[in-house]
Parts: C-alpha cells; structure tokens; sequence
C-alpha cells in the first residue's frame, strides 16, 4: 500500500484537473520540464537547418542569376535581382525566426514539430477554446526569453565581464521560469493564458469479462467453476480491485502465482490451486459485480482499509 | 442467453454484448463502435491528414466528442474497469484538443482582425496610449534639453558610426544633403526590408519588456524619443527643423505611432501585472496579454507600411510640402481606422 502510494506520487505532482465546457473534469498532465527543453532545441535545431538550407539555395540562386546578368547585359539589371534576393532573404529570416512557432501552434495540432516528436501540445489553461490571440501572445514573449539574450551572449563573448553576465543572468531568468511555478508556465504562458500538456496515448483494452471465450467454442459463458461467498469478496475494495486488473491483464505467471497465494490466504481458500488464472480472473468478474453493484446503490468501498 | 449467443457467429459485437458478464462491460461493447470512431478521427487530425476525413465524419465530431464524454461522466459512476476507465479519459482529452483547438486558420483571423478586432483592441488600451505618448514627448525633450546643455551627449545617444554627417558642428550644407538628394541612392529596397525588420524586432522588444512591469519599455521609449530630440536639435541650430521634420514625418507617422502603439501594448501587461484588481493574477496577465498581441500583430503590419514609405517615399519625395503632406495623409489614415472606425460587432467583442 505504502509503496503503491509512493510510486504515483510523481506523476501526482503532474497531475491536474481540467474543466472542460462541458462540465467534464479532466485529468491532464502538465509537460515535463525535460520534454519541453528537449522540444525547444530540436525546434531550434529545425529553424536554423531551415535558415542554413535557405541562405544557400538564394546564395546559389544569385551566383548563378550574377554569371547571367554579366553575360546578357551588364551591371545594372543584375544590381536589381540581387536586391530582390537581399530582400527575398530579410524577409525569410524574420519570418522563420518568428512565424515558425505561430505557423505550426496555430494547427489543428497545436504543436510545432519539436513538441510533437516529444509528445506535448500547448492548450488554454481555463479548460477553453485555444485563440489566436493566445498563441501569439506566447510566441511574442520567446524574443525577450530567447531570440534577445542568445546574439547578445554570442556578441559579448565571455571575456567581456559586465555585458556577458547581464545578457547570461537575464537568460538565465527567463529560462529558469518554469522551475519556479507548479505548472511549469513560460513567461509567454503566463501572459497568453495557455500551457503545455503531456499528449495522452492510450489504447483501448479488451473488456475484462467477454475476453476470456476462445472464438471457436461460440459464445456461451464459461460457466462459474468458483463461487465466492460474500464474505470473501467484502475484504477488498476498488484499489485491490483494479491492482488485480492490472496483474491480469500484464499476465505474467510469477505475479499472477504470488497474488494467487495473497488472496487465496486472506480469503482462506486453497482451492484454486494449479489454476490460478481462472481463479483470480473470477475473482476479479465477481468482486467487481459486487462493487458495481454498490456503486448504483451510492455505496463505495475505496480500499480493504475503508468500511462498508 | 445461451441460445442467443450460440446462435450468433462470436466475432460480432450483438454476441459480445451477450457474453459479457457484467453490466459495466456490456455499456461498455455497446458503446465501443462510437469510442473508436472519436478515436479514428482524432488520430487522422492529430496526424494531419485532414483531406482524408470525410465530410460525414467532420460533422460528426462534435456530437461524438459529447457522447464520448457523457460516456466518460457514466462509466465513472458505475464501472470499475482502470483500463477502459484511462482509456476514455485519454480519448476525451484529445477530442478536447482538437474540438477546442484554434479554430480559426492564420487568413480568417486576420480578416476578422482587420475588420475591427485590432481597432477595438487599441481603444481598450486608450489609457497606456496616453502614458506612452507623454513619455515619447517627455523622451524627446529630454534629449533636446540634454544635447543643447553639452552636445558631447550627442555621441552617448548615437553611435558615431550611425551619426555619420549628422554631428555637432557639422554645416548647414551638409545637414541639408542629410535630407535631401537621396533618390540616386541605390539598394533603396534592401534598406527598407532592413528597416522594417530592425524596427519589428524593437517594437516586439518594447512590448515583451512590459512583462517586467512596464518600466523597461519606459525606457526604451525615452531612449529611443531622446535620440529623435537630439537630432531635432542639431538641425534646429542649422536651421533646418521644419525640413528636419518633413524627413522624419514622411514613416515617422506611421512608425512612431507603431512605437507608441508598442509601448502602450507593453505597459498594459506591465500594469495588469503589477494592479490586477481584484483578479487573480495570472487571469488578469493573460486577458491584457492577450488583448496586447492583438496590438502587436498590427504593430508589425504598421512597421511593414513604415518601411515602405521610409524607404521608398522619402527619397522619390524631395521636398519638405509633399512629406508633409504624405505623413500628415498616413496619421489622418491611422486615427481614422483606431478611433473612428468601430467595424463589425462580432468580431469587436470576440475576445
């Protein structure tokens, strides 16, 4: 017990309750600080192959459009594409430099390439309609945390004493933002009202009691080789309960066997011996009948600890 | 019972739902075919492939994402299932996503941004508009009042390497060839996307300082509006303030008005940050942040026309009447569209 408890007190700390507008209270998980670093440099890494790969091809473009324009005419006309080059570049760099973020978060995605090869998305923090407007706020925000502190470092190298450390020191802040909040929110989350959540993956399982009727005996239900009194099933409650849906839907044999040996001591019966499986897995199908059925009745019993 | 299912070939869903023991497990096969229909959608969106959604299913999801989640609400009263427990869990939340996403592609929003969003955002703002203007003003004669008392403080505003002809001292004629005689230059182009891309980023910079309590963009502006008084007050001394003005009103309409716009956007933050009112803090930062972008967006399109008109109309222009006349045009163009131009309601009150 203490140790179940011990393991879900990280993700716990992640945890959170959404509303959405329904009504419907979520459980969302807030993204780690590592995804969302790791999520930022590969962005980075991503904007800057684009700027390298962009840069050369207009460089190549005006080489060749210079060897041209010598050949045809002379200078003036070349003068004139190489301006337009000039000014198709400006325009490139400003763009990727702060269009790529807004471009891709702006998606029914919600994430730019980074995030999503780390699984997070941003989303509205009151459970709402993610805006435009929220998504530029955020984006506008990552100059002063990123695109001003970065060239100036760089600029400054470290042999400048004064300039490097206020540069380094300003970095420093707006990159240690996260650490200091619960919900890890960015200086360009707080102001736009949104934060980054964990993607959740899950897939659905099989039902737990139609699973067990192998196709080619059609249909009928495996008849009950166990009964168990009501007694036997009052000891557990809902967290035994889906611990033991766990084991069996991992079924691995040594935890199956050792859970067996648990239950069948606590309940005092040893007749499933050599048949585990179907022992626990009837268990399991009558001690959840009983706990439903208390459910509908507004009865809920949270664990073995708690009374009925 | 065991008639029925005997009957029925195991693999459809009709048999499941009868061999299901219990209860919770026989809502949950009833209702399974629509979880993964929801769940179909939504990895095709989340993947990106938004051409291969039907038209059928597309309409289809926001009635999906409600019954999915009335399932959700139910199962959690009545079943003990974990699995199918986290599972719907999970698939709501990305309904969610995708449901209350941006919903708005980049080109709608911008029409309904031009078509009054922006204006409506930079009238409820009016207050920080009104700060920022008086401490442009007050930049500027700061700066006059300055360079006038000891013009070394000409250099401490203006690197010599930007000041070029343009220093204490210099001749009226040399002033004047400042201002005048450009159109021969060549690369006017290249100069204006230059000049629109340096002064995006200060303007991005003067609204992002606002996070710290408005009082760097504060600065800035003084700054930047300084460096203005004291030129004005070097060609004051040769004379030439009128022509002096003509030159810098031609963008400087248009561009200063940007700068004030994101001076103000930036202090809006700063004051929702330090007086929130009796909101939490973090709602009345995001709401003014939010309000502020909008600005901002318009702030980078101003920029754009700035640059245009630095770059291209100053230098075919050259004389002082018809840049005045062009700046005074632009301002008239811009107070017009901020304070008179009320556009639809809708979009107005969107945010």
């Amino acid at each position: 017990m203490k140790a179940a408890a011990a393991i879900r007190r990280p993700r716990a700390r992640k945890e959170r309750i959404l509303v959405t507008p329904e009504g419907i209270s979520l459980p969302v998980t807030v993204a780690g600080r590592g995804a969302r670093l790791g999520a930022l440099i590969l962005d980075l890494i991503f904007i800057a192959v684009l700027m390298v790969c962009s840069t050369l091809a207009l460089a190549q473009i005006a080489g060749g459009v210079g060897q041209f324009m010598r050949e045809a005419e002379g200078k003036g006309a070349s003068a004139q594409a190489l301006q337009f080059l000039m000014i198709v570049w400006v325009v490139i760099m400003f763009l990727f430099r702060n269009a790529y973020f807004l471009y891709f978060e702006l998606g029914p995605r919600g994430a730019t390439p980074g995030k999503r090869l780390t699984g997070i998305r941003i989303a509205a923090r009151d459970g709402g309609r993610l805006t435009a407007e929220m998504v530029i706020a955020r984006n506008l925000l990552r100059d002063i945390e990123l695109f001003l502190p970065i060239p100036l470092i760089m600029m400054a190298g470290a042999d400048s004493g004064m300039a490097w450390l206020a540069a380094a020191g300003w970095f420093g802040i707006f990159m240690l933002f996260p650490l200091f909040n619960r919900d890890r929110l960015r200086a360009g989350d707080v102001i736009a009202g949104s934060w980054v959540l964990e993607r959740p993956r899950q897939k659905l399982e099989a039902t737990m009691t139609a699973v067990q009727t192998p196709p080619g005996e059609a249909g009928s239900l495996p008849t009950q080789k166990y009964r168990f009194e009501e007694a036997e099933l009052a000891v557990y409650g809902e967290f035994e309960l889906q611990s033991l849906e766990r084991v069996l839907r991992e079924d691995r044999g040594e935890s199956i066997e050792t859970v067996y040996q648990t239950i069948a001591t606590k309940i005092g019966r040893s007749d499933g011996w050599g048949d585990e499986r179907r022992f626990l897995s009837e268990y399991y199908t009558q001690l959840r009948a009983r706990l439903e059925a208390g459910m509908r009745m507004g009865r809920r019993k949270a664990d073995k600890y708690s009374g009925q | 019972m065991n008639a029925i299912s005997a009957s029925a070939s195991p693999d459809t869903p009709i048999n499941a739902i009868e061999i299901a023991a219990l209860r919770s497990d026989r809502f949950r096969i009833e209702r399974e075919a629509d979880w993964q229909r929801l769940e179909a959608i939504v990895v095709r969106m989340e993947k990106g492939r938004l051409r291969r959604i039907s038209d059928e299913d597309l309409l289809a999801l926001p009635g999906l994402y409600r019954t999915v989640a009335s399932s959700l609400s139910i199962a959690r009263e009545t079943s003990l299932d974990a699995a199918t427990l986290a599972y719907l869990e999970a698939l709501v939340q990305r309904a969610w996503f995708v449901v209350y996403g941006p919903r708005s592609s980049l080109a709608e929003w911008l029409g309904s941004f031009l078509g009054g969003g922006w204006s409506a955002a930079v009238r409820a703002i009016w207050l920080d508009i009104v700060v920022a203007l008086a401490v442009m003003v007050a930049g500027v004669a700061v700066g006059w009042l300055l360079v006038s008392h000891d013009p070394e403080w000409y250099f401490s505003l203006m690197s010599r390497d930007m000041a070029g002809a343009r220093v204490p001292g210099a001749t009226a004629q040399a002033l004047r060839a400042t201002l005048f005689g450009e159109q021969e230059r060549d690369g006017l182009s290249v100069f204006a996307a230059q000049l629109f891309s340096n002064n995006a980023q200060v303007s991005i910079l003067a609204f992002a300082l606002g996070f710290a309590f408005g009082i760097p963009t504060l600065l800035l502006l003084i700054h930047n509006l300084a460096l203005l008084g004291a030129m004005a007050w070097l060609y004051h001394g040769a004379g030439l303030l009128t022509d002096f003005a003509g030159w810098i009103c031609v963008h400087g309409t248009t561009e200063l008005f940007a700068i004030l716009l994101a001076g103000a956007a930036g202090l809006h933050i700063g004051r929702a940050l330090a007086f929130p009112g009796d909101r939490p803090i973090l709602e009345a930062a995001a709401v003014a942040g939010r309000r502020a972008a909008v600005v901002m967006t318009g702030v980078v399109l101003m920029l754009v026309v700035a640059a245009l008109l630095e770059g291209f109309a100053r230098q075919l222009v050259d004389n002082t009447f018809g840049r005045f006349a062009i700046g005074g045009f632009m301002l008239m163009l811009w107070c017009a569209y901020f304070f008179a131009f009320r556009g639809n309601a809708r979009t107005g009150t969107r945010r």
